[in-house]
């Protein structure tokens, strides 16, 4: 019960893009169609929970104990370049159908900063380690359904004619907005 | 002979001018957006991060940039993240120290500037192919550019959100709109000065032409 919280808390209360604003650069390059933002967020999910666990398990058994934790963001950033770089590599070699579906995204994940923004989060807030996978796998699912309706929304923008002044980037922005007030309403909704 | 070059046909001023108006990072490019977005509740809080991101991006333009001919093509993005990171530790350090309830106010964020797609971006696009000097006038460009930008967002959302102006208040009774301190503000704000932006830039775009 305590994991599907943590989950509803990170996915849609606390949204790590319309909330904390993370990864937002790729939110609006990669909201063009629907298909690019789905595979960019299924990848995002996934790397979310393996460079969670793994920097879990490197910061509280390596960095801590030897007292080295001012070196975290060096070795968060390698460690998640080497867990992206291992993956494509993988996938590509086991499973050729994934890597047609997002293998085009890894090399890209690296620096969204959604993913080294959770690893951070998840050393700040002291999670335990379930409840790190919980709150990793959440705000992965957050980024994938907010990217994933931006693109089903920005469909209907070739049908309207928004003031040309915005570009392309600005009226993304006004969307945004509308979206993080809507989200706005689930606040309060769980502690 | 070199001093009747005009100022603004100078090598290194068009590279600087470059990166503050021309190609500015936030408006031009749509690059470093979570930071311009998360960090400008507070004008105060907003020109701490500008300071910091120029910094580092001075600093590691530079560095890569003097490095550049024993940086092997192959693994260039690796040594950058390397170089940045460190540097982002050490900003860290310094804003712990030096300004530790503003450092608290940006808790994560400053990690963050390692992921600041503005780092590598110059580092790939500038530094790596050019010598030292013109590194830092690119860098100190962009990075201008980039901060003046979020420290006007904070501005506009601290006004907006409570009425004053780096803290000091301007007007008593300001009705606060609290939206303007949260997420849908931000992104309000944000696409209103795009849009500023846009027509200054065709405005300036017609008297020249």
């Amino acid at each position: 019960m305590k994991f599907i919280l943590i989950i509803l808390s990170s996915a849609i209360v606390n949204n790590i893009s319309l909330r904390y604003f993370l990864g937002t650069c790729p939110f609006i390059a990669l909201s063009k169609s629907l298909r690019a933002a789905f595979g960019m967020g299924a990848a995002v999910t996934f790397v979310i929970v393996a460079t969670a666990a793994v920097n879990y398990v490197i910061y509280y058994l390596i960095l801590l104990p030897s007292g080295l934790e001012f070196l975290s963001f060096l070795v968060f950033i390698l460690s998640i370049a080497a867990i992206v770089q291992m993956l494509e590599i993988f996938i590509e070699r086991f499973l050729p159908a994934l890597y047609m579906a997002f293998g085009i995204y890894l090399p890209l994940i690296t620096v969204n900063c959604a993913i080294l923004g959770v690893s951070l989060f998840m050393v700040l807030r002291e999670y335990r380690f379930l409840d790190a996978l919980a709150f990793s796998f959440g705000s992965g699912l957050g980024w994938l359904l907010a990217v994933s309706s931006m693109a089903g929304l920005r469909k209907y923008l070739a049908l309207s004619r928004p003031a040309r002044l915005l570009g392309e980037a600005g009226i993304t922005l006004v969307i945004t907005g509308f979206m993080a007030l809507a989200f706005l309403g689930f606040t309060g909704m769980l502690e | 002979m070199r001093n009747t070059v005009p100022l603004f046909k100078r090598k290194w001023f068009t590279i600087f001018l470059d990166g503050l108006w021309d190609n500015n990072a936030i408006f031009g490019m749509v690059l470093g957006m979570c930071s311009s977005l998360a960090v400008t509740t507070t004008a105060i809080n907003a020109s701490v991060m500008a300071l910091s991101v120029t910094a580092v991006l001075v600093i590691s333009s530079f560095l890569l940039s003097c490095i550049r001919k024993f940086i092997p093509d192959q693994v260039r993005m690796v040594v950058f993240m390397l170089v940045i990171s460190t540097f982002v530790i050490t900003v860290d350090f310094v804003l712990r120290i030096t300004v530790p309830d503003i450092s608290r106010a940006l808790g994560p964020y400053v990690g963050l500037i390692i992921t600041n797609c503005i780092l590598m971006g110059r580092a790939e696009a500038f530094a790596i192919k050019n010598p030292p000097l013109l590194s830092i006038m690119d860098a100190l460009g962009s990075g201008l550019g980039y901060g003046g930008v979020i420290i006007l967002i904070a501005v506009a959302r601290e006004f907006l959100s409570t009425g004053s102006f780096f803290g000091a208040m301007l007007i008593p009774g300001w009705p606060a709109w609290g939206l303007a301190a949260i997420a849908p503000g931000a992104f309000f704000v944000l696409a209103g000065f795009t849009m500023l932006f846009n027509w200054v830039r065709g405005r300036l775009k017609n008297k020249t032409s």
